[in-house]
C-alpha cells in the first residue's frame, strides 16, 4: 500500500513545472490574458510535452496516462494560471469521445495540436432561461452559454438529456464572453439549423467526463492555491513596516498558518479523488462532486486571505496575483457551484431525492 | 497510488468484522473510563490484536508487526460500527511510547503492561498556574537530597489526578540553567505524602481536571525518564504524540455516521432532518471536510512506511484542523435537533447519551489543551513555513 505520487508521477509534475517557470513567466500570462499574444502559443508548447493527448490512448497517438496523472499535471497548470484549453480539449472531450467510441480520427488530431475540442455543458450542469436549443433529424437550433474554449475547432455539446453532440466551429456563431478570468476563454454558441452528429446517448459518459472536469478544476484550484500562498509567505518575508519583516506579525503568520491548514488535506483529497476516477468505481462520483466543492471553499479563503497578506501590492495588477484570484473564482463557478455539488453528493448518497 | 489490500487483508477484514458483529452488545459505555468493564475490554482488544498491537510481548502487548494496512482496517471497521475502540488515556497515548524510546528497561518493563491494559493510570502534571503556553517558564521545584527528590510547587488543569494513580511531571531541577535547559521529566506515584489532589469543575460540570500541590514530596533518585536537566525534549517528544491523538480522523468519521442517523431519525414538524436542504448542506460541507482530513491521514500513515514522502505540514496542521472540526460536527447535531439538542444530564429527551453537548464543549477544551490551537499556528508558521519569531516585547 502506498498512498502517494510514484516517482514517474513526481518526474512528470517536476518536468511540466520547470517548462511553465521557464516558458511561462507572469509576463506572458499578461500577454495571453490581454489578447496580445494567441493563447495557442502555451498550447503548442505544451502539445510537444503530449499533455493534450495525456487521457487519450497511445493508439490514437495519445498517452494513455490515467486520472490521477492527469490531476497532478492539472495542478501544475492551475500554480503556474497556465492559459489554454487544457480542462476542455484535454480533459472532458477527450473522456467523452474515447467512451463513446468511434472517434479515433478526432482523438488523434487532439493528441497531435491539430485540432481543439471545446465543451457546452450549460444545458446539461444547470439550465438557464437566457440559453437552450434542441436538435432533431442531426441539426442543432438555439444558443449555448460559458462554452469552454473561445477558440475551438469542434464543441461537444451536452442536452438537457444528457446526450452528446459534436457541433463544427465553422457551422455556428461564435461570441466570445470576457469573464473575470482572462486565463482562460468562454463563448456563446449561437447555433441556426447547424450539423450535429451525435456521440453519445449514454448518460454514464457524460457523467464520467464531467466528474474527470470537476477534479482536474480541483487540482487547478489546489495548484493556483498554493502559488497564492507561496507568493504570500515569500512577500512577506521581504516587505517591512514598522522596521520589521511583516512575516514576524503574529497576524500575518496566522493567516498563513490557516491558509496551510486548510489547503494542505486538500493534496491528499485531490491525490485521492484522481486515483477514485482511475480505480474505485463506487467511490468516484462522490468523491469529484466533494472535491470540487471542498476546493473551491478552500480556494477561495487562500485567495483572499493570501490578497490581504500583499496589503495595497495585493490589490494591484502590478503583482498580478488577481490572476490566481480569478482562476480559483472560476473553477468555482465552472460545471457547478459548491452548494450544487454538494446537494448532488446528498443525492449520490441517497440523502436526498 | 496503490491502495490494494489484496487477499490476505480481505480476509483479516472479514475477521475484524465478524469480531465487532460478535461484540457489540460487549463493549464498555463510551464515558465510564476505567470500570471494570472498560478494563476487560481493553484486555480483549489487545489480546486481539484491535489496539496497540505493536507493544512488544515482554511488555505486555501482541508484539505485532507494525502493519498500517491491519492498523486502518481496524480503524475503519471498528469506526464503521462505532465501536469502543478500547482506552487511550495519557498514560497510554503520551507516557507508553516515550518509555518504548526514551525509558530504561527497568521503566519498561514496571510500567507499560499495567498501563495499556488500564490497571495503572497516569496523570500529566506540565501546565502550572503561571506557566501554561510558556511552559519551559514552569517553577515547580525539585531538589536532590540523597537518594530522593524533594518537589515542591503546584500544577493545574492536571486531568484525571483525582484518579491516577502515578504522575509523569516536569519539575525544574537546575535553576540557575536557561529555562529549557533546567527541567526533568520524573515519574512518581499520586499517593506520595505531600501531594493534595484539588478538583477543577470544567465546563461540562464534570471534575475531570485538577489542582495539584506539592509540599516536600519526596520521590526516588531513579525514578526519571532521560537525564537530569533533559526533561524538556522528553516533554516535547510526549507533546507529539499527544498532538497526532487529538483528533483522530477515525472518530470524527465516526461521529459523522453517528449525526448521519440522527438526521434520519429524528424529525422537526414531521420532516425528517435530512429532508431540510439547509441542515444537509451543512451535513455535505461537513462531510467534505471530513473526507480531508481522513485522506491526509491516509497520506501520513502511508509516509511512515514508506520515508521518502514529505508530509511535515501535513502532519502539523492535524491537531488545528482536526479539533476545530470536531467542534463544528458536534455542534451540527445539536443545531439540526433544536430545543432537544440542548439536553444535557438527567433529561429523559437527551439523545445519544448526551455526547454531543458533552464532546461540542470537550473539543472546545482540545482547541486549547494541547498547546492552544494560537501556537499551533505559531508552529506551522515558524517551523512549518520557517517565518522569523515575534520579537519579544520588554516589560517596561
Ligand atoms: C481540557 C483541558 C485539559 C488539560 N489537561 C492538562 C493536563 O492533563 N496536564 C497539563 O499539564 N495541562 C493540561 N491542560 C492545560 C493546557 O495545556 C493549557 O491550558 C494550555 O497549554 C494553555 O495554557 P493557559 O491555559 O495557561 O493559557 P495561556 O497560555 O494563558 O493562553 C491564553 C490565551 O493566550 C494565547 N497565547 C498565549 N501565548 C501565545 C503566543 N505566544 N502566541 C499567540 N497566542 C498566545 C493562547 O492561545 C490563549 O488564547 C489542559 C487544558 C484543557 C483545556
Amino acid at each position: 500500500m502506498e498512498f502517494g505520487l510514484s516517482e514517474e508521477q513526481t518526474l512528470l509534475q517536476d518536468s511540466i513545472n520547470r517548462y511553465l517557470s521557464e516558458e511561462l513567466p507572469l509576463d506572458q500570462v499578461r500577454k495571453i490574458a490581454t489578447g496580445d499574444v494567441p493563447d495557442s502559443s502555451v498550447w503548442q508548447g505544451l502539445t510537444e510535452l503530449g499533455i493534450p493527448g495525456l487521457l487519450i490512448p497511445e493508439a490514437q497517438g495519445g498517452v494513455g496516462l490515467g486520472y490521477l496523472d492527469a490531476a497532478i499535471v492539472s495542478e501544475s497548470l492551475g500554480y503556474h494560471v497556465t492559459p489554454g484549453p487544457f480542462l476542455a480539449s484535454a480533459i472532458i472531450a477527450p473522456v467523452a469521445l474515447n467512451l463513446a467510441g468511434g472517434q479515433e480520427a478526432l482523438l488523434s488530431s487532439i493528441a497531435d495540436g491539430s485540432r481543439r475540442v471545446g465543451i457546452a455543458f450549460g444545458e446539461a450542469v444547470g439550465a438557464r432561461a437566457d440559453a437552450g436549443f434542441t436538435v432533431a433529424d442531426g441539426k442543432i437550433s438555439g444558443k449555448s452559454l460559458f462554452a469552454l474554449d473561445s477558440n475551438a475547432d469542434d464543441y461537444l455539446v451536452a442536452d438537457a438529456d444528457c446526450n452528446l453532440y459534436l457541433v463544427s466551429a465553422a457551422d455556428v456563431k461564435r461570441t466570445n464572453l470576457s469573464t473575470v478570468d482572462m486565463t482562460r476563454s468562454t463563448c456563446e454558441l449561437v447555433y441556426d439549423n447547424a450539423e450535429a452528429t451525435l456521440v453519445s446517448r449514454d448518460v454514464n459518459v457524460f457523467i464520467e467526463a464531467l466528474d474527470a472536469g470537476r477534479t482536474m478544476q480541483a487540482a487547478d484550484t489546489l495548484g493556483a492555491a498554493q502559488s497564492m500562498l507561496d507568493q504570500a509567505v515569500a512577500y512577506s518575508m521581504q516587505r517591512e513596516q514598522f522596521d520589521r519583516l511583516i512575516a514576524s506579525f503574529q497576524a500575518v503568520k496566522h493567516m498563513c498558518a490557516d491558509m496551510v491548514a486548510n489547503l494542505e488535506p486538500c493534496r491528499a483529497m485531490v491525490w485521492y479523488a484522481g486515483h477514485a476516477l482511475d480505480e474505485l468505481p463506487d467511490e468516484k462520483r462522490l468523491m469529484a462532486c466533494h472535491t470540487k466543492a471542498h476546493l473551491q471553499e478552500v480556494g477561495q479563503q487562500v485567495a483572499k486571505t493570501s490578497t490581504e497578506v500583499h496589503g495595497g501590492m495585493g490589490f494591484t495588477d502590478l503583482v498580478g496575483l488577481h490572476y490566481w484570484f480569478k482562476r480559483i473564482g472560476a473553477n468555482r463557478q465552472l460545471l457547478g457551484s459548491p452548494e450544487m455539488l454538494r446537494e448532488e453528493a446528498a443525492r449520490i448518497q441517497g440523502f436526498a431525492a | 497510488m496503490d491502495l490494494s489490500f489484496g487477499q490476505e487483508y480481505e480476509e483479516f477484514r472479514a475477521e475484524v468484522r465478524q469480531f465487532v458483529e460478535d461484540n457489540r452488545d460487549k463493549q464498555p459505555k463510551a464515558r465510564d473510563y476505567r470500570s471494570e468493564d472498560a478494563v476487560a475490554w481493553q484486555k480483549k482488544l489487545i489480546e486481539n490484536g484491535y489496539t496497540l498491537r505493536t507493544i512488544p510481548k515482554e511488555y505486555g502487548g501482541l508484539g505485532a508487526e507494525p502493519d498500517i494496512i491491519k492498523s486502518r482496517i481496524i480503524a475503519e471497521e471498528f469506526g464503521r460500527a462505532q465501536m469502543h475502540t478500547g482506552l487511550a488515556g495519557q498514560g497510554i497515548s503520551m507516557l507508553t511510547p516515550i518509555l518504548l524510546e526514551m525509558g530504561t528497561e527497568e521503566q519498561r518493563q514496571e510500567f507499560i503492561r499495567p498501563t495499556i491494559v488500564g490497571e495503572m493510570d497516569w496523570c500529566q502534571g506540565y501546565s502550572e498556574p503561571g506557566s501554561g503556553s510558556d511552559l519551559a517558564s514552569l517553577s515547580t521545584r525539585a531538589e536532590l537530597d540523597g537518594d530522593e527528590w524533594v518537589i515542591n510547587g503546584q500544577k493545574i488543569w492536571t486531568s484525571g489526578a483525582h484518579r491516577a494513580d502515578w504522575i509523569f511531571c516536569l519539575v525544574r531541577t537546575e535553576p540557575e540553567a536557561r529555562k529549557h535547559h533546567g527541567i526533568s521529566f520524573l515519574l512518581f506515584k499520586m499517593d506520595t505524602p505531600g501531594i493534595e489532589v484539588r478538583p477543577l469543575v470544567d465546563m461540562t460540570m464534570t471534575p475531570n481536571f485538577n489542582e495539584v500541590f506539592f509540599t516536600d514530596v519526596r520521590v526516588p533518585k531513579h525514578q526519571i525518564v532521560g537525564k537530569r536537566g533533559e526533561g524538556w525534549q522528553v516533554a516535547n517528544a510526549l507533546l507529539g504524540f499527544e498532538r497526532g491523538s487529538l483528533a483522530p480522523p477515525d472518530a470524527a468519521q465516526s461521529r459523522l455516521n453517528a449525526l448521519i442517523k440522527i438526521m434520519h431519525q429524528e424529525t422537526i414538524n414531521g420532516e425528517r432532518l435530512i429532508d431540510n436542504p439547509l441542515f444537509r448542506e451543512r451535513l455535505m460541507k461537513i462531510q467534505g471536510r471530513v473526507m480531508a482530513m481522513s485522506y491526509n491521514d491516509m497520506r501520513l500513515l502511508s509516509a511512515r512506511i514508506n520515508k521518502n514522502q514529505d508530509t511535515k505540514l501535513a502532519a502539523m496542521v492535524v491537531k488545528l484542523q482536526g479539533t476545530e472540526l470536531r467542534h463544528e460536527l458536534e455542534g451540527l447535531a445539536i443545531d439540526v435537533m433544536g430545543e432537544i439538542g440542548l439536553s444535557f444530564g438527567d433529561n429523559p429527551y437527551v439523545r445519544d447519551a448526551g455526547t454531543w453537548q458533552f464532546q461540542y464543549m470537550y473539543y472546545l477544551g482540545l482547541i486549547i489543551g494541547g498547546g492552544t490551537n494560537q501556537i499551533q499556528r505559531n508552529i506551522i508558521s515558524e517551523r512549518g513555513l520557517g517565518m522569523p519569531r515575534e520579537p519579544r516585547a520588554k516589560v517596561k
